[in-house]
């Protein structure tokens, strides 16, 4: 057992939080989010410098072999600094499905892309009528030739409105929840019958409701087939839950920092606030609930790997739970103790806390996870 | 010990409840059964006609144009309101100004400001809280100057609820600087907010909205007859004003809607195959959010059966209803958005709109459920935080 990070590994947290520290202060993020895209494509060259757009791909794709670990590093500083580019969606997200696909063809012409920040891509799975049901697909694809046909509507499609490319997520057989009938397929945003109606979340990230009507694709679009798409949705998925486990600790861990700050200095009845035991003892169980959401944090990027599904699928869906239990207590007391500023547009405590709100809804909330592992309890 | 309702009370409800089915406008009721925002025209629209029945000053007495109801009564009204549900009434105006007006008014005053504000003539604000009085509202520093018949203000007022929209707002001042203590030197004033010297910033809260605002004062002149009581006395103004929240502090009603509204979408949206209103996780939380409801509720009617009406006694159990009636809000508005799942995390109200050919935005009920949660972290700290009502029972109810 060893929680201590390599050199590498610390080397890599520092380098990125050490560019964050120049590039995130409040201000210049209100500037990123205030751009056309929500985000900024000068920083994402920078991210691509680093070396972090190819952290978790192969060598041979531009990429450093990263694992569970590094990306729970780069994560947590995101979270740290309120980062608004598509990281999560177009690395952690669609860089898991297009490494698991394994099509040779379509990694060593994307990977490279994405590594050298030339290319994002939204992964479009969601649906507006599945809530967090993973095999809930009503899109369809049908054979044309030697392509597919595809037609159907995804839903909050995070950063789809900038992305270059979509991996939808089609059925090509079966009924409504039949997991085993769905397929990914590699979709041009600019293709014809792709129509995108771009807005943002309530953190201020970009998304996009994507309907697709008679989108003619090649046969060597299709990313996964039927039988192997479902499985890699899944770990897709748990990829999502690993990675913003790491941001939202990164976010409490920024939340609990400012709030330590203001007990120290706002004074009320001639004194400062963080005086009134009631407000350390406060403080203490936000405390208490940053580190126990972070050992989860931490379990998600150890198991992330883990070959066997049901361990895997059983933590993963611990740690979601956990973790947004944790996030809406610290958030939302980080809203409290800082009285009527913490409702405020104007300071960051509400942007983080909303981050953490939208993470929650995001793969499963905290009741969907729980009544899938009460289900489990043996 | 009986928990039955009188006959002339349940007769009572069913009114209330056949007045608002057949008087409010349809495109209110429709706007809060879809679970969309409501605008200020819509509030004054129903509020005048609630006024027109007697009902708008529901906790008023019948000689300043209230219906003279019973503790029971009013808080009936309320929850029929709330769960209906239709529109509150504007709670500057009614539960805060018109009780200061009626206790400590002049007669001048009450005659001139009452009508107006139970038929929302005028839309008040409260300007008590500064940068530096919050929690120790007490510390607030605004000042009144008397200069012959008026006096000068000069400060600062924040989140100042609706002072964008208001007409008046009722603040609290300091006039004498000098008093011994911080609370003896304070006075109560009513401004006309067209007054010169009276700038208004907007605060944008979390939930995406234009509420709050600064207030600044920069010499203005307020005639010394729109004081309310006597000079540095306001302290005891406020204090009747912020302890007045008796009846409906619990906004019970509206947590039940919120539960009602959840249990409606829950239908509708899904959960592992099934209806989210199956999954027995969702379930578990609805049942227990009812239980600490219902007994909230019992909580209510031992505060409400305990008081006669008019009668003004700090009853120790008002404070369970300050605190579980916030927590419960929080909690019902929290269970409302997660209901709508990943369709909670867009903010889209603002552009519903679709040209052709795009892709239809919405639900809107989603954005606005997460649109309520958001602001309802409010709950817990306006009208003073739940970690002041706690200090003040720890001290002044449990004696510690
Ligand atoms: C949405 C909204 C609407 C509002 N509308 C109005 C309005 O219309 N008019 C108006 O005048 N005001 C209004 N307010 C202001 C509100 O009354 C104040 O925000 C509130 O009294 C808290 O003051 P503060 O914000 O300065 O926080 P602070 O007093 O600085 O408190 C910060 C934190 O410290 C805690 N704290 C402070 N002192 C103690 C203590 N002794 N023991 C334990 N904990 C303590 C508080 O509970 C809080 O968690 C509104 C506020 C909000 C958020």
């Amino acid at each position: 057992m060893d929680f201590d990070l390599t050199d590498e590994q610390r080397l890599l947290r520092d380098s990125v939080d050490r560019l964050l520290a120049d590039t995130y202060t409040f201000e210049k993020r209100k500037g990123y989010s205030a751009e056309p895209e929500g985000w900024s494509r000068a920083l994402w060259s920078r991210y691509a410098e680093l070396g972090i757009l190819g952290l978790p791909f192969a060598e041979e794709h531009g990429g450093f072999g990263g694992g569970g670990i590094e990306t729970m590093l780069v994560m947590e500083a995101f979270g740290r600094a309120l980062a608004v580019e598509p990281y999560l969606t177009s690395v952690v997200l669609s860089g898991t499905a297009l490494r698991l696909a394994g099509n040779a063809a379509l990694q060593s012409e994307l990977l490279p892309q994405i590594a050298q920040g030339k290319l994002t891509v939204a992964f479009a799975h969601g649906e507006r009528q599945a809530r967090y049901d993973l095999s809930d697909v009503l899109t369809t694809a049908k054979r044309k030739g030697g392509g597919w046909v595809i037609d159907g509507a995804k839903s909050v499609v995070t950063h789809g409105d900038s992305a270059g490319k979509l991996i939808v997520s089609a059925r090509i057989g079966g009924e409504r929840d039949d997991a085993a009938g769905i397929a990914l397929f590699l979709v041009d945003a600019q293709a014809n019958g792709v129509a995108r109606r771009a807005y943002r979340l309530r953190d201020g990230m970009g998304a996009a409701e994507i309907s697709l009507s008679g989108v003619e694709v090649g046969r060597d679009a299709l990313l996964s087939e039927a039988g192997a798409a479902y499985p890699i949705i899944e770990r897709v998925a748990e990829a999502g839950i690993a990675a913003t486990a790491a941001e939202a600790v990164g976010a409490m861990e920024t939340m609990q920092k400012m709030t330590l700050e203001y007990l120290k200095t706002r004074q009320q009845f001639g004194k400062p606030i963080g005086e009134n035991q009631a407000l350390q003892h406060r403080a203490t169980e936000m405390f208490v609930a940053l580190e126990q959401g972070r050992s989860l944090a931490m379990l998600a990027a150890m198991m992330v790997d883990e070959p066997d599904a049901a361990e895997r699928q059983r933590n993963i869906a611990m740690v979601k739970a956990g973790v947004g239990q944790a996030a809406r207590f610290v958030s939302q007391n980080a809203v409290q103790l800082h009285g009527g500023i913490g409702m405020t547009e104007e300071y960051a405590v509400g942007h983080y806390f909303r981050r953490c709100m939208v993470i929650e809804h995001s793969f499963g909330d905290t009741g969907y996870h729980l009544s899938r592992l009460a289900e489990q309890v043996a | 010990m009986d928990l039955r309702f009188s006959a002339e009370e349940l007769a009572f409800r069913e009114e209330l409840r056949g007045f608002i089915r057949d008087n409010l406008p349809d495109d209110i009721r429709e706007k809060l059964q879809l679970g969309h925002k409501i605008e200020k025209p819509d509030l004054v629209r129903w509020q005048r006609i609630l006024n027109k029945k007697g009902w708008a000053a529901f906790n008023w007495p019948k000689e300043w144009g209230g219906p003279g109801w019973t503790p029971i009564q009013r808080m009936m009204f309320l929850e029929e309101i709330q769960t209906f549900p239709a529109p509150e009434v504007n709670p500057f105006n009614v539960t805060m100004l018109g009780p200061v007006l009626i206790q400590f008014g002049s007669d001048e005053q009450k005659q001139r400001f009452l009508p107006r504000a139970a038929n929302l003539d005028d839309w008040w604000c409260q300007g008590f809280s500064e940068p530096g009085a919050g929690s120790d509202l007490a510390a607030l520093k605004t000042a009144a100057r008397r200069e012959g018949d008026h006096y000068i203000v000069n400060g600062q007022k924040i989140w100042t609820s609706t002072a964008h929209m208001a007409d008046w707002c009722f603040c609290l001042v300091r006039t004498n600087p000098q008093a011994a203590k911080k609370q003896e030197g304070i006075s109560f004033l009513l401004i006309d907010m067209k007054t010169p010297g009276i700038t208004v910033r907007p605060i944008i809260s979390i939930d995406g909205e234009h509420h709050l605002n600064e207030v600044f004062f920069d010499d203005v002149k307020v005639p010394v007859d729109m004081r309310v009581y006597e000079e540095n006395k306001g302290w005891d103004v406020a204090k009747f004003l912020l302890g007045n929240e008796r009846t409906g502090i619990a906004r019970i009603g509206k947590s039940k809607e919120r539960i009602n509204f959840s249990k409606q979408k829950a239908k509708e949206m899904r959960a592992h195959g099934k209806p989210l209103s199956q999954d027995p996780e969702f379930r578990r939380r609805i049942a227990a959010l009812e239980t600490e409801l219902k007994s909230l509720e019992i909580t209510q009617l031992r505060v409400l059966s305990a008081q006669k009406a008019n009668e003004r006694r700090q009853d120790p159990l008002t404070a369970v209803l300050k605190l579980k009636g916030t927590e419960l809000l929080q909690a019902t508005t929290e269970l409302a958005m997660d209901v709508a799942g990943p369709l909670a995390m867009p903010d889209w109200a603002d552009e519903l709109e679709a040209l052709s050919n795009e892709p239809e935005l919405g639900p809107v009920w989603a954005t606005e459920a997460t649109r309520g949660y958001l602001f309802l972290r409010a709950a817990s700290i306006y009208g003073g935080t739940n970690e002041i009502m706690k200090n003040i029972v720890s001290k002044g109810v449990l004696g510690l």
